[in-house]
């Protein structure tokens, strides 16, 4: 009996790409995983964890190196394997056009689960996922959650030998989330299940037995969550804004301080952060007099710092400079985009329902809900790219009933895929933008050299579009969104797939913008992003589950210093107890 | 074994689910069929309205007249008697006419020996519509002929027809069989090639992979349901032309209903291969356009004749399943059982299937990669 149900030694994978290059996803890994139990892998995207799992469940072959899986050679026992175990991948493979039932019976039936079993099986299954009522639904019309959910009961529909799950909670609600976790633990502990799972949820890594931490492909550490948080500790503070000033002002002020900090976010209020090695206080809290508590480091902590740590081309902070910082980033009391009202409908399926707010100028406000929450459409909306069923939009003091066209004149839209040319270069597209936005040939020169210094593209103005890497991309897509100067900019998930370093600098850029009066309207499935906004909004199944500012929804809630996971399911188990159940 | 029964069972039971849910797939085999058929049969057939006709009564008797009479009040033909055939001849050289019926001297004489001849010249240039009045006739001078009193054993009449201008190519100018043929690739390769190419695209194969199942088995699990339904495709289009177009089948329906079954495993062997290499609904689809309907038209022998081709394009031809296909169909429609011809198409046909068959086999792996 072998003692690992995964082992990989030296474990290489190699993929080719166009003109004899070649990308190496994996690099001499190193893994094992015991019976009984959870392990993660945690990792930015590109990290190498999806290419792993799929040469755990022999999807691939390794270019070099051991895996065993099961005490069996992961690509002669590929057959044998794919029969033991069980594997969720990130899209699980449910047939949108059969019901609950019918997906789950096709998996007993593929796995040969014995009639006899099953009715007790199906129950423990179904009632723990919260889906006994929804046997007959077709799975393509259930939330993200409940598919997800349906997608983890298709992969136990009997006790696998070895669970793999690929981020199986990515853009699933806070709420779902966490009762998925509840669902896998109880499993593990009446199975004695040994799972695999993927995550980009630190939260989720933490309750895992082992952590495995890659990045571009190499392991950087594994160990138990302690260990990695241990690697953080006593260099964790939090300190607390002034009254007035927006977090995300002294959280730059301090993520720019690179020689003494490693790495600040806004959280519950405060700004987080974590010193350099060596380092005894941050200099610029000192000189304003802030005080700074120590706080016990977790385990994002200890995964900064080993980010930091392999990262070895840091991006420039971009920005409009630190005197913006300094002016000090209020939004002002003009009104920018007024929504009354709003509604959408899709035939007979409400994506948004009777959704009003207003944006004030230089206002950072985010539209924050899991996927399928109807965020997208009212961003489309705003936009002008979709027409409402009914209500009132103004932005910029148009209404965009009556004139579309001039009040897109006064926003800069960045989407959520990359939609620049990638076959011209940095400078093309900028030129193509600004003709299309009908700049006189001055300004535009003058326009362009502007962008090209604030986002730092001066050394890149020759490269294909399509060849820059995916930090400088979406710097050179905001470059482009900003060239006519618009007072809004809207931007549509840019935070989705880019690893946590990118998106400290992602930030901190929408900082200086706002700092410097640009009214920014985001999307984001990440709840703790709504930390840097002035306000946002909630919104579930298109329902407006709540809107204010971060401390104000707190003080409501009663929840000072809660993180935002806590505060939108509080909201949620609020509505419910309501009686105003989001269906 | 059992297991394998068992997961068969299951997959089957999920495509039929998922073609009763989506209708797409299902109206593909079905819609299709019948609005090629009716567009293609009907835009040829309506030319062989009103073909102005010569007959020449060279034997004037009763008889003859009646054995003709077919062209009086019919909507295919709008009929001039000459008396000579001479002067029928210049009508069609001026173009007057389309086709000659000509009824010799000695006809009602040779009738009751049951060597009777009618004479019938065609029009060439216009092959379609001349193989299609052809066929017309014969058909009504045969049913005359069963009409007649104690003719019904031995007593047959020779229908002697040339083809002016286009005598050489005539012969294998016949559109029907054609358009089964292509019918049938249509829907065999468009219909597997993009329901597989659906579970590529979606992910859902990615999740099948890790679970007992046998890649043979996939495989398997997506011909059955739609080698069913390609084939009440075919069943269609039988019956429509039995029924709307009224072509006869000369061959045996039963061997008929065979080669379209191997030829069928051809068809979905080819999409099973596309949607392999495509992996995505959009590519799979146009692929398959391009690989089934341009060479099943345009190099088959449906419309060009292969042997009045250049020599490239023939061999392109032979190599292809398609004509082969198509001459087993065309003697068997036109023809008769001819046990020859058909082994020798019938067994090349059988090695098309084996080979497509099983590269679709070998290509499908548990990968993704």
């Amino acid at each position: 009996m072998e003692e690992y149900i995964i082992r990989a030694e030296q474990l290489n994978k190699v993929f080719p790409l166009k003109k004899g290059r070649t990308v190496e996803a994996l690099k001499s890994l190193d893994l094992t995983v015991k019976q009984g139990g959870l392990t993660a892998v945690i990792g930015p995207d590109g990290a190498g964890k999806t290419t792993f799992m799929r040469l755990v469940a022999g999807l691939m072959r390794p270019t070099g190196g051991r895996l065993t899986v099961l005490g069996l050679d992961s690509v002669q026992g590929a057959e044998e394997i794919q029969a033991r175990i069980s594997y969720m991948p990130q899209k699980f493979g449910l047939y949108e056009d059969l019901t609950v039932q019918e997906n789950m019976d096709l998996y007993a039936d593929l796995h040969g689960v014995p009639e006899k079993v099953r009715p007790a099986r199906y129950g423990k299954l179904l009632t723990m996922m919260g889906l006994e009522r929804f046997t007959g639904r077709l799975a393509g019309k259930l939330s993200g959650g409940m598919k997800q959910k349906l997608g983890l009961a298709c992969t136990l529909v009997r006790s696998p030998e070895l669970l793999l799950l690929d981020e199986p909670t990515v853009g699933v609600d806070p709420l779902s989330r966490r009762e998925l976790w509840e669902i896998l633990q109880e499993f593990v502990r009446d199975e004695n299940l040994t799972v695999l799972v993927n995550t980009a949820y630190m939260n989720e890594a933490a309750l895992c037995g082992q952590v495995y931490v890659l990045h571009k492909g190499a392991l950087l550490a594994h160990g138990t969550p302690d260990d990695l948080r241990a690697i953080a500790a006593g260099r964790c503070y939090r300190c607390t804004p002034p009254p007035g000033e927006p977090t995300r002002i002294l959280q730059a002020h301090l993520i720019d301080d690179r020689d003494h900090v490693v790495d600040a976010v806004p959280k519950g209020g405060d700004v987080h952060f974590i010193l350099q090695e060596g380092v005894p206080a941050a200099p610029y809290l000192e000189a304003r007099g802030i005080a700074a508590r120590p706080v016990a480091s977790d385990l994002e902590d200890g995964f900064m710092v080993l980010l930091h740590r392999a990262e070895t081309e840091v991006l420039p902070a971009a920005g409009a400079g630190e005197d913006a910082l300094d002016k000090g980033g209020r939004p002002t009391d003009k009104v920018n985009i007024t929504v009354r009202d709003l509604v959408k409908k899709f035939g007979d399926f409400t994506a948004v329902a009777h959704t009003s707010f207003e944006v004030h100028e230089g206002e950072v406000f985010g539209l924050l809900g899991p996927n399928g929450a109807g965020k997208t459409t009212t961003f489309k909306m705003l936009c002008g790219l979709l027409p409402a069923t009914s209500g009132f939009l103004s932005v910029a003091g148009v209404d965009l009933h009556v004139a579309r066209t001039q009040a897109r004149a006064n926003i800069g839209y960045v989407a959520q895929k990359f939609s620049l040319y990638g076959n011209l270069s940095v400078r093309d597209n900028l030129e193509f933008f600004a003709g299309i936005y009908g700049l006189p040939p001055k300004r535009r020169r003058e326009r362009i050299a502007q962008v090209v210094r604030e986002f730092f593209l001066e050394d890149r103005l020759d490269m294909r579009a399509g060849d820059l890497p995916g930090g400088y991309k979406q710097r050179l897509s905001m470059a482009c969104a900003l060239l006519h100067e618009p007072k809004i900019l809207f931007l549509d998930e840019p935070t989705s797939g880019i690893d946590p370093l990118t998106r400290r600098n992602f930030w901190r850029q929408i900082t200086s913008l706002a700092a410097n009066g640009t009214t920014i309207i985001i999307t984001t499935h990440f709840m703790e992003e709504a930390e840097y906004c002035d306000r946002f909004l909630i919104q579930d199944n298109g329902h407006m589950l709540a809107m204010g500012a971060p401390s104000e929804i707190r003080r409501q809630l009663g929840r000072e210093g809660a993180d935002m996971d806590d505060i939108f399911m509080a909201i949620v188990e609020q509505a419910r107890t309501k009686g105003e159940e989001p269906k | 074994m059992n297991g394998f029964v068992r997961r068969m069972q299951a997959l089957i039971h999920k495509e039929f689910l998922q073609l009763s849910r989506d209708s797409s797939s299902l109206l593909l085999g079905i819609v299709l069929p019948i609005a090629l058929i009716l567009i293609i049969g009907y835009g040829i057939s309506l030319d062989i309205r009103n073909i102005p006709t010569a007959v020449v009564l060279e034997d004037a008797s009763p008889k003859a007249q009646d054995a003709v009479s077919f062209v009086n009040g019919s909507a295919y033909f709008s009929p001039t008697y000459v008396t000579s055939f001479r002067e029928a001849e210049q009508l069609l050289l001026d173009r007057d006419v389309r086709v000659i019926i000509d009824v010799p001297p000695d006809f009602t004489s040779k009738l009751a020996a049951g060597e009777a001849t009618l004479r019938v010249v065609l029009d060439g240039v216009e092959a379609a519509t001349a193989m299609s009045t052809q066929g017309y006739i014969e058909s009504a001078v045969s049913s005359w002929l069963l009409r007649q009193p104690g003719a019904d054993s031995g007593a047959r009449i020779a229908l002697e027809a040339r083809m002016w201008y286009n005598d050489a190519n005539s012969s294998t100018w016949f559109f029907l069989p054609g358009l089964i043929m292509i019918i049938v690739t249509i829907i065999g390769i468009m219909l597997t090639a993009i329901v597989m190419a659906r579970e590529w695209e979606r992910g859902t194969f990615e999740s099948l992979f890790v679970t007992p199942v046998r890649p043979v088995e996939l495989v398997l699990a997506k011909i059955v349901p739609y080698f069913c339904v390609a084939l009440l495709g075919v069943f269609l289009c039988l019956f429509l032309s039995r029924f709307l177009f009224e072509v006869p089948v000369a061959g045996s329906l039963a061997v008929l209903l065979g080669l379209t079954m191997v030829y069928l495993m051809i068809a979905l062997g080819i999409g099973l291969v596309i949607s392999t290499v495509t992996k995505s609904q959009f590519l799979a689809c146009q692929s398959s356009m391009l690989v089934s309907f341009l060479p099943s038209v345009v190099l088959s022998g449906f419309v060009f004749d292969l042997r009045s081709t250049p020599a490239v394009v023939q061999v392109i031809g032979n190599v292809l399943p398609f004509s082969h296909y198509l001459t087993c169909l065309r003697s068997l429609f036109l023809s008769g059982t001819n046990a020859g011809l058909l082994l020798k198409q019938g067994g090349l046909l059988l090695l098309y299937g084996v080979f497509f068959i099983g590269a679709a086999f070998t290509m499908t792996r548990k990968k993704v990669e």
